[in-house]
């Protein structure tokens, strides 16, 4: 494959390809639910205060 | 039984693999590393043996069972400490080849004490031994605590430790010796870099096993954050250590690529290294320390995300820009630069999701020396990581190329971000693992603060004036349209730069002694008697002027 | 949004498809960077006179590498007015094209070494490489006097061709058998070897460190920086760089 070819790819087909993928992601963590579930994820770690090393 | 045989009997097979190295080796270095090879396993064989209950054995107990009740720290523990210690080894180091740049003499006429050699020594030292044993040690704790379950397969996890000691006592001699690929930041040669592949694939079952037996429906995003680290350094690890060995007895290799490719190759896994070893897990530290140290949420779980998918796909991108107007193609410089530019935003998304996480307790800045140095460690990386974009810029770097200016940045980053967190972290864990009520010395934590921070300050201020003297130097023309300068006047105008450095690299040395005295202190059990780090407290009540004073309460002149 | 298929739950809870997506994530950069440059064929343009590096050259970079020169060195000039005047010109991705591994360098505490050959005279390099300082007062280099003492060993050479001609470098059989006879050869004329100058064009054979009685490491490194540029004739222009 030639340069030019990659080069037409990546400038076409190739950007909105990522920019779908791109905004999808950020959409992911919009998505109805996620807040209570992202806050509860967030406390996890203060569930346990007792270190017993 | 059969197991200590198996286990002894593999570790005397490993040694005497090593003896027929050393007898059949092609050149010095190699017998040499395998004499620390046969030795290694020797002791393994002879810690295996009289480690075992021959009692319990004959009872057909083969081991205790370990305690579930209890997380699996020893490593913890064995890497706070062993982090400590590289660490020193590579400061001093690094403090050593600075003086050399500016004082030749130092060179001492040996080729063991040379910079080439040394310098390895320095950015490996620093960044595998002292940073590496910070993210194993970090890893095993926080996988347990956010997973609610000890480590699975506490022996492999061992392995892991002393196999990654046995990787910087190879590397560290093999750099002295002269042994190197030559690639920056993957130097080791190919027997060292198959070690390491087999500790790396131990470490990952480790740390996968045991995010499989957590009691946690979910996988904390500290723990990606580790997991992309061990799976990325991996691939670039292989990657790019691809090469035949001249002899299976001698150290040399040739790299599978050439020229551009493996240029492109190297730096492919050089500025990984920055991201998955320097960046990535050190934000899984920032994600777990920075809240349990300020007591609340971190600021949103959601920008984490975001940040997380983000920050790895665009790292590896980023590459090419070690290679601005060199003979690589064009099109792979600007993909670089592009990619690098856009970078920006995640890494400050991070920055600002690790800062804001204290909104609303601010005030621990002033009270807590150890929310300051979490505070300072995530200004120095946004920091950091606005310079990086900003040097991968083409018309910036062709000025910054190859001068002092790179020094100063990777430093800025590496002592202020890497340096900080990890000192954070080892403050915030000493205590616990070791069951002390507190550290020894608060107040020694902020004399650390401030003489890591003066000495980042000189060092990054020395590097910044000194890169961009050189890089003006270099291309300075005169009315006569000559060069005006001769390429070693340009060297000589670097002294006073160098020394600068080398004073700022001293007090940096100065801090991290003063927290081994304190985390030694700490151990021993002792606390200093000194004044808490608080300030008064506040008390609106009396904060107010006497309103009407009543008679009997005014002040009478003494008569 | 179909949140069964598309719930980042599912991948917050399942370590498999965390590590696996992990993994697809971070090879895509590496994967379009580093592959075309295998096969888009304007990667390398081809230019007359390169050549693989004779024994003698490959021993002395060996030395090169083992001694870090790469910390300090580059060997990549950029395409740049004050590089080309100061060092030469531009470097070509041809130059390296034998170069495992590449030594384009990072950093530049000392000069640009990619064109230095035939700047100077054997005994300069040996005398600066002796006592950098007897030479370049400034100089902040290291001394490296224990090369002129110490022998090259010869006999090794036939295995670094072949480990060379598997990773590609065009030796072929004669060259690799007769890898310890060319490396005597280059540096003590005297020791006939049967084709070299074929296999090697522009290769310089003479005693380089002035001392015919052995061949050490020191002919070994000042060969290699002697031929360093030397192979691609661009009739560049002369350096202009002055000493004020």
């Amino acid at each position: 494959m030639s340069y030019d070819a990659l080069r037409h790819l990546a400038d076409s087909w190739g950007l909105v390809f990522l920019a779908a993928i791109f905004v999808t992601c950020i959409g992911w963590t919009f998505r109805k639910g996620a807040a209570a579930h992202h806050d509860r994820a967030a406390r996890m770690i203060f569930d346990e205060d007792v270190d017993n090393g | 039984m059969e197991s200590l045989l198996l286990k002894t009997g593999g570790w005397f097979a490993i040694a005497l693999l090593a003896f027929v190295g050393i007898m059949l080796a092609n050149d010095s270095g190699f017998a040499v590393h395998m004499t620390i090879v046969a030795l290694a396993a020797l002791t393994a064989m002879w810690v295996g043996m009289s480690r075992t209950d021959y009692a319990a054995l004959a009872r057909g107990v083969l081991k205790v069972p370990a305690d579930e009740g209890v997380y699996d720290d020893d490593p913890v523990r064995w890497g706070i400490l062993a982090t400590i210690g590289w660490g020193m080894v590579g400061f001093l180091v690094g403090l050593f080849i600075a003086l050399q740049l500016a004082f030749p003499a130092l060179n001492l006429g040996s080729e063991f004490t040379s910079f080439g050699r040394l310098r390895p020594l320095h950015t490996s030292g620093v960044i595998f031994a002292f940073g590496g044993n910070v993210l194993i040690a970090t890893s095993y704790y926080v996988v347990q605590r956010t997973c609610r379950a000890r480590l699975a397969f506490p022996t492999l996890a061992r392995f892991v430790f002393w196999g990654y000691q046995l990787f910087i006592v190879l590397a560290a001699t093999g750099y002295v010796l002269g042994i190197t690929e030559s690639r920056e930041y993957a130097e080791p040669e190919w027997y060292v870099d198959l070690w390491l592949t087999i500790v790396w694939v131990a470490y990952f079952v480790v740390f996968v096993g045991t995010i499989l037996k957590r009691r946690e429906p979910h996988i904390y995003v500290a723990n990606w954050f580790y997991l992309s680290f061990i799976i990325t350094i991996a691939m670039l690890h292989i990657v790019n250590n691809l090469a035949i060995p001249v002899s299976l007895f001698g150290s040399k290799s040739y790299s599978a690529f050439a020229g551009v490719q493996d240029a492109l190759t190297q730096w492919w896994y050089g500025h990984n290294a920055v991201a998955f070893f320097l960046t990535t897990p050190f934000l899984a530290m920032m994600y777990y320390f920075v809240p349990k140290q300020a007591e609340r949420p971190v600021y949103s779980y959601r920008l984490s995300i975001i940040h997380f998918w983000s920050l790895i796909f665009l790292y590896i991108w980023a590459g090419p820009h070690h290679l601005h107007y060199t003979a690589l193609p064009d099109w792979a410089q600007t993909l670089g630069m592009v990619f690098s530019v856009v970078l920006w935003m995640p890494s400050w998304g991070g920055m600002i999701n690790g800062l804001m996480t204290l909104n609303g307790a601010w005030d621990k800045i002033r009270t807590d020396p150890i929310i300051r140095m979490m505070v300072m460690a995530m200004a120095f990386y946004g920091m950091a990581t606005f310079e990086g974009p900003m040097l991968s810029i083409k018309a910036v770097n062709s000025l910054s190329h190859y001068t002092e200016w790179t020094i100063g940045h990777v430093h800025a980053g590496a002592l202020g971000w890497n340096g900080m967190i990890s000192f954070a972290a080892i403050y915030f864990l000493v205590p616990r693992l070791w069951g002390r009520e507190r550290l020894y010395s608060l107040r020694m934590v902020n004399w650390h603060f401030w003489l890591a921070t003066l000495g980042i300050v000189l060092y990054a201020a020395a590097m910044w004036v000194a890169g961009i003297t050189q890089g003006l130097m270099w291309r300075e023309y005169g009315s006569d349209g000559y060069l005006v300068y001769a390429f070693s006047e340009v060297v000589a105008a670097m002294f006073p730069y160098y020394v600068l450095r080398a004073v700022g690299g001293a007090l940096y040395l100065a801090g991290a002694v003063v927290m081994v005295w304190n985390v030694w202190a700490t151990i021993a059990g002792r606390q200093r008697d000194e004044q808490p780090m608080s300030m008064p407290a506040y008390d609106p009540a009396r904060d107010r002027p006497l309103a009407a004073p009543a008679p009997q309460a005014a002040p009478q002149p003494a008569e | 949004m179909a949140t069964k298929f598309f719930d980042h739950k599912r991948i917050e809870r399942n370590v498999t498809l965390l590590g696996a997506l992990s993994l697809v994530v971070v090879a895509i950069g590496g994967i379009v960077e580093i592959a075309p440059l295998f096969w888009i064929d304007n990667t390398i343009e081809k230019v007359e006179g390169m050549r693989p590096y004779t024994p003698l050259e490959q021993a002395g970079r060996n030395i090169y590498i083992r001694e870090g020169c790469y910390s300090c060195h580059s060997q990549m000039v950029r395409p740049f007015r004050d590089e080309v005047e100061r060092y030469g010109h531009y470097s070509l991705a041809a130059e390296s094209m034998y170069d495992h591994p590449f030594q384009w360098g990072s950093k530049r505490t000392g000069p640009d070494l990619a064109r230095v050959g035939g700047r100077y005279s054997d005994e300069w390099h040996v005398q600066h490489l002796k006592e950098p300082r007897s030479v370049v007062p400034e100089s902040i280099m290291p001394g490296y006097a224990f090369l002129a003492q110490r022998e090259l060993k010869a006999d090794g050479m036939e295995k670094h061709l072949r480990a060379l001609s598997r990773v590609g470098v065009p030796y072929d059989d004669k060259a690799i058998a007769a890898a310890a006879d060319d490396l005597r050869h280059q540096a003590n004329p005297d020791h006939d070897s049967d084709g070299f100058a074929e296999r090697y064009p522009k290769a310089q054979v003479r005693d380089f460190d002035g001392n015919p009685a052995k061949v050490t490491e020191m002919d070994a490194l000042v060969a290699y920086l002697q031929m360093l540029g030397t192979l691609v004739d661009f009739e560049a222009a002369a350096p202009q760089e002055q000493r004020r």
